[in-house]
């Protein structure tokens, strides 16, 4: 077993070792004080039955006190020195996944939901993995020796007899758990993937099992596999109990060999009380290695995936780097507060302005699945400075993917992206954000205020600029309206505002962002009421001014008129372009589509006055 | 024994978890929803038991083994006996877990079962948008987290009420004094247990808003990074997550500080009563008032009567989120709300009584001749419906027990022969007529007083604006809803009469957004049709146009698709769902706009096939594109719930096909 993902949060943990040993040694300073405490309790009694003077006892009695208090004591700093160490340590492995997400431009949009989740509890696996297996691992392995010593201490027989119990409590069991709970995962874990994909076909199929008679077909099939689970479960029970059954057996037996062997040796009759009960006590704290082996078969699933996320830069850049390009790990140009907290800009974006960018799509091509359609098929576009391009078609012909390659955050197969002369790859990482920016399909409404959120666009601008790009999308009365104004709050991904507030609200981020070249704008109007969504497309394309380009992405033709070029993408070709009234003119998608939306927003208007 | 064992950390004491409302222990009503494990609970009670007195066991033999130790002697019984004690703990641990992990086992299995059963049974009218996912979520992976509940805590639950009473009962007999003091010492951790925990509680509710918020910081950050990266800030924002991960930090040793006190001071409790049965024990030792035998046996008793309230204490924790899943499932599966709305179709039905249906039927279909034998069952189920029980005529399948059944879902029922409902003669339907139909969701009305008659062959286009009822015109017919008020006459038979099934079998249904399951392609098609020969399925397959899709796939028809059919365009997709239609070859087809979010070359062979389907047929299509109006007979257009007739394609000259 390698343990590569093990040396990863090793490697992150090493600055905080101090913290972790040192709730590793008030793990172990509990349990020693729990042993201590029987040892030492019933190494009084027995005495006491002799009938000595009573301050020979004192010592003891003194000890079993301060044994008794500070155990729950120690306990008490051990659990919290421990989070307080694991913690440390997950803050760490955060910002590191999250620095090597950030490194990576390109590999981003394409993770679904799902799969940050887990990555979010993949981090928290390493919380998991310091808690659960490291320290109480180690404090273990250090009571176990210490009770050894001791034992042999007295008598170097019981010391034998008490390791080798030690040996198969702490370590043979404990592998044996390891391998049962993988073994046991490996066969579960597609079982239970399947059952789940069973559920969502049930129920996000029902209709159509309902419509073509066959849901009970399909629940025999989920009940089958079910009850294959649950057989599966009960025998794997079985056997991973017996684990813990031999633990208590291996227990009492240890206990019971060291006090013959030590009776044997001729020990003390009173020590040999003290040994049999300190044995009890050790070869159970020596058992709680099968816990932190199981947990720690169950983390490494998890564990593996950080430490591939983190080995990958490193190893592989996936942004090339160009002439002037720099490490992207190194976020030198920022200072101070980062946004969605506000920070000084830059000051990139101020020297761009002056230029006037030309930018040209050559012969692009894309492919996310091979084989698999491609999402981009030989797509050229000519930008002057200042033109209005929308790009129209159906959905899943290519239009997110063609704003994603000019945006940088995927590159194509085949083709380039030429900005004033010069590819976009031998761009700069830090300047492309100030050249090409705007709304993109993914774009994201943080859990902050409304300013953190439009800061983010352009950090540093005031609040006239705020209220500037707000107003130009018809936002602006509501952040008044709002108790808090600026400083409202959000919720997560925009959930306190509604879908038009929220939609607003992204566009607002887009138009204060004012990138020099290119504006893009990928379904600005979605969820607004169509005199709204005109009203706001025009005023948003006025306040790109007359130097920038415009690049809109719309599945509504309303309003297209007023643009220099459309171009209908189909499959990821360019299946049509022109002007808004020579696609109008002829037959195709465009007419078909244009026909239907005025019919269907004459019939909106027509039910909503 | 247990005295140096420490109970498991309860480590999670997770970032984003809302504050753990307080659930009873046990949920009586899991009992009755799963009976199978009541003999695996009995067991595990027993096993509780057993467990007790073992304990008992090995501490009497224990202290007889120390006490003669302490003269250097050995005691070979009484160590065999130790051994045999130990042994039998060993074994009962074993069982314990064994039979525990069974129960939850056989819970998780029949719960399953049951809340997927009762999607079958009350229909897709009953999932909403919310509840399917709840309901995904909890049959899937959610009711898993029942093993921690019923392994680790339900066991340490009885322990914690068998071994005190036992430790008790056998001090009683060897020094009643200690017995005492435990007695009255024993009720202060579930005491103390409570008292702590309201007061962390109160104390951690306030940190709670700002511990999700920090905690969901670092999901935000991620989700949002496309954003981030658009906008040059990502770089930048790696200080930001730091930041944030160590305010999380801090917030979260805040509110720790608080949760591990209170198992401080129960710790603590426990020691100080410890200590109080141990020092007059001591001091009457040395006074010559005990024999030592005694001393050691209170002393190894008296910490095992403390440690499983402990132990289930703080295994509780951990079992919260289990017994969420467990409350949440039963909830779904529980007696449901008198059946208020359209989901459950037959709450407002006015007329409690039925007459001989009057269907106007200028063509003079075949409409009578069935009509009299409908009658009688058909007004015993309506009444037998409106007082809420099981329709009369259901004969129980087997898994279905009686109590289960909901009172008002025959309509969206289970459609595989659950219903028995009229079964007229099988073959072409009649007509079907809509008398005076209104459909009331909970917010909005779907159909206002709606009457119209469908003649067999006829092909209708419905148009409109979306929204406007379309589509509950479809699901009316499927009986996925049923009216509020008004009926739907079929060949003469109130559909709500008929055998759903039965029913079902006369249509083929292409959804706008068809469901492609995770099996194979050719098992996809088959949906309707399970046993058709794969020379069918290839004559469907070709019909809608999919002959080429599948030649490009690596295993062709065995081709599985992956979850919700990924792998496929949607007007792949679209085609899957008309290649079932085909297959079912059903005499009435009920389309809902095939091809919204197509693109124009799929849009056409979509178009084309659904052209070959509709010939021969009845047909009722939702038509969002002109191009689907073409040869449709009549138009009906839906517009706030009401349906008016509109010239056909012929009359509306924009609409004509290019």
């Amino acid at each position: 077993m390698r343990l590569r993902p093990e040396r990863t949060v090793w490697r992150l943990a090493r600055p905080y070792l101090g913290r972790l040993l040192g709730a590793g040694l008030l793990a172990a300073g509990t349990e020693l004080a729990g042993l201590a405490l029987l040892a030492t309790a019933t190494w009084l009694l027995v005495s006491a039955a002799d009938r000595p003077p009573l301050d020979t006892l004192t010592v003891a009695i003194v000890a079993v006190r301060a044994l008794a208090i500070g155990r729950g004591v120690l306990r008490y700093t051990e659990r919290l020195a421990g989070h307080d160490a694991a913690l440390r340590v997950v803050t760490e492995v955060r910002t590191r996944v999250f620095a090597a997400l950030a490194a990576r431009r390109t590999a981003a949009p394409q993770r679904s939901g799902d799969l940050l989740s887990r990555l979010v509890s993949d981090v928290e696996a390493v919380q998991d993995l310091l808690l659960r297996v490291l320290v109480p691992g180690a404090a273990a392995v250090l009571v176990g020796l210490l009770a050894v010593l001791g034992a042999s201490a007295v008598a170097p027989v019981a010391g034998l007899a008490l390791a080798g119990g030690l040996l198969l409590a702490g370590v043979v069991l404990p592998a044996l758990a390891a391998v049962l709970t993988r073994r046991t995962a490996a066969r579960v874990a597609p079982l239970r993937g399947a059952l789940a994909g069973d559920a969502v076909d049930l129920t996000a199929g029902a209709a159509d099992l309902a419509a073509f008679g066959a849901t009970r077909a399909a629940l025999d099939r989920a009940d089958a596999r079910a009850r294959e689970l649950a057989g599966l479960e009960r025998r794997t029970a079985a056997v991973g109990w017996a684990v813990d059954g031999l633990g208590v057996l291996l227990s009492g037996a240890t206990s019971a060999a060291v006090l013959t062997v030590a009776l044997r040796a001729g020990v003390d009759g009173v020590l040999v009380g003290v040994l049999a009960v300190g044995t009890l006590a050790a070869v159970e704290a020596a058992l709680a290695l099968v816990g932190a082996a199981r947990h720690w078969a169950r983390l490494r699933t998890g564990l593996t995936r950080v430490a591939d996320l983190l080995a990958a830069p490193e190893g592989t850049p996936e942004t090339p780097t160009g002439t002037f390009a720099r490490s992207p790990g190194t976020p030198e140009t920022s200072t101070g507060e980062p946004a969605p907290s506000g920070e000084p800009g830059d000051g990139s974006g101020a020297e761009e302005v002056a230029r006037r960018w030309h930018c040209r799509v050559e012969e692009v091509s894309l492919r996310y699945r091979r084989p698999g359609p491609p999402a981009l098929d030989g797509v050229s576009l000519d930008l002057p400075a200042g033109s209005r391009v929308a790009v129209v078609g159906p959905s899943g012909a290519g239009k997110s993917s063609l704003l994603g390659v000019l945006t940088g955050m995927v590159r194509p197969d085949h083709g380039r992206v030429v900005l004033n002369g010069v590819d976009l790859p031998d761009l700069p990482v830090d300047r492309l954000p100030g050249i090409v920016g705007g709304l993109l399909a993914e774009a994201h409404v943080f859990h902050a205020t409304v300013r953190e959120n439009l800061l983010l666009g352009r950090a540093g601008a005031t609040d006239d600029d705020l209220a500037g790009a707000v107003s130009a999308a018809g936002l602006l009365d509501w952040v008044r309206q709002q108790p808090a104004g600026w400083d409202t709050i959000v919720g997560e991904d925009g959930g306190q505002l509604s879908g038009g507030q929220r939609q607003r609200l992204l566009l607002a981020r887009a138009l204060l962002a004012a990138p020099a070249g290119i504006l893009v704008l990928d379904e600005p109007t979605e969820g607004l009421d169509p005199g709204a969504a005109d009203a706001v497309l025009a005023s948003a394309t006025a306040h790109a001014g007359p130097n920038r380009t415009v690049l809109l992405v719309t599945h509504r033709l309303s309003g297209l008129d007023r643009y220099d070029e459309i171009v209908v993408l189909d499959e990821g070709r360019i299946a049509d372009r022109g002007s808004h009234a020579e696609l109008a003119g002829r037959p195709g998608w465009y007419r078909d589509q244009w026909l239907r939306q005025t019919d269907a927003e004459r019939d909106y208007l027509a039910i909503s006055t | 024994m247990g005295l140096g064992s420490s109970p498991a950390t309860p480590a999670g004491h997770r970032q984003s978890g809302a504050p753990v409302s307080r659930r009873r222990p046990f949920d009586p009503r899991l009992l009755r929803r799963v009976p199978g494990a009541r003999r695996q609970l009995g067991v595990l009670g027993a096993l509780g038991v057993a467990a007790a007195g073992l304990v008992i066991a090995q501490a009497t033999t224990l202290a007889m083994v120390l006490a003669e130790a302490a003269g250097g002697r050995l005691d070979r019984a009484a160590l065999a006996g130790f051994l045999a004690s130990v042994a039998g703990r060993a074994a009962l641990l074993w069982a314990q877990g064994t039979v525990a992990a069974r129960a939850a086992a056989t819970v998780k299995a029949t719960l399953r079962a049951d809340l997927l059963d009762a999607v079958g049974r009350r229909g897709p009218g009953w999932l909403s948008g919310q509840r399917t996912g709840q309901l995904a979520t909890l049959a899937g992976r959610g009711l898993d987290a029942l093993d921690a509940y019923f392994t680790g805590y339900l066991p340490q639950l009885v322990l914690s009420v068998t071994v005190p009473l036992a430790v008790l009962a056998r001090l009683v007999f060897a020094d009643w004094s200690s017995a005492l003091v435990i007695a009255v010492t024993l009720p202060l951790v579930p005491i103390f247990g409570a008292l702590l925990g309201w007061q962390a509680q109160a104390a951690t509710e306030r940190q709670w808003r700002r511990l999700a918020l920090l905690g969901g910081h670092f999901l935000d950050m991620l989700r949002g990074l496309p954003t981030l990266h658009l906008f040059g800030r990502a770089p930048a924002q790696v200080t930001v997550v730091r930041r944030m991960a160590d305010r999380h930090r801090s917030a979260t040793m805040k509110t720790l500080r608080i949760a591990f006190l209170s198992a401080l001071v129960l710790e603590l409790v426990a020691t100080l009563s410890v200590a109080l049965v141990a020092v007059p024990i001591g001091l009457r030792l040395l006074g010559g008032g005990l024999a030592l035998q005694t001393a050691l046996l209170v002393l190894l008793l008296a910490p095992e009567a403390f440690l499983p309230l402990r132990a289930a204490g703080s295994q509780f924790h951990a079992s919260q989120e289990g017994l969420t899943a467990l409350d949440d499932a039963l909830t779904l599966l529980g007696p449901e709300p008198p059946a208020p709305t359209a989901g459950s179709p037959h709450a407002h039905r006015k007329r409690s009584t039925i007459t001989v249906p009057a269907t106007p039927s200028p063509s003079g279909g075949p409409t009578t001749p069935t009509a009299d034998r409908t009658t009688a069952p058909t007004a015993e189920q309506r009444t037998a419906r409106t007082a809420g029980q099981a329709p009369t005529g259901t004969a129980d399948p087997p898994r279905a027990r009686a109590t289960d059944r909901p009172a008002a879902a025959p309509v969206t029922g289970d459609p595989d022969d659950r219903d028995r409902g009229h079964r007229p003669e099988p073959g072409r339907h009649g007509e079907i007529g809509f008398e005076s139909v209104t459909v009331e969701y909970q917010r909005t009305t779907a159909l206002r007083d709606v009457t119209l008659t469908i003649r067999p062959g006829e092909r209708i286009a419905v148009v409109g604006p979306s929204g406007a009822g379309k589509s509950t015109l479809l699901h009316l017919l499927l009986g996925f809803v049923g009216p509020s008020s008004g009926r739907i006459i079929v060949d003469g038979t109130d559909l709500a009469a008929l055998d759903l099934a039965w029913w079902r079998r006369h249509l083929a249904w292409v959804p706008q957004r068809a469901h492609l399951f995770g099996t194979s392609l050719a098992d996809n098609i088959r949906l309707g049709v399970p046993d058709a020969p794969v020379a069918a399925v290839r004559d469907a397959v070709r019909a809608a146009d999919l002959a080429e899709v599948v030649a490009g796939l690596p295993d062709g028809l065995d081709t599985p698709l992956g979850e919700r059919g990924h792998g496929l365009s949607s007007g792949q997709r679209q085609r899957v769902a008309l290649a079932r239609a085909f297959l079912r070859d059903a005499p009435i087809v009920l389309l809902d706009e095939p091809t919204a979010r197509l693109d124009a070359g799929s849009e056409a062979a979509v178009l084309a096939a659904t052209r070959r389907l509709v010939a021969g047929r009845t047909a009722l299509l939702v038509a969002h594109r002109p191009t689907l109006l073409a040869g449709a007979d009549r138009v009906l257009r839906v517009e706030d719930g009401r349906v008016t007739e509109q010239e056909p394609v012929a009359a509306l000259p924009r609409e004509v096909v290019a």
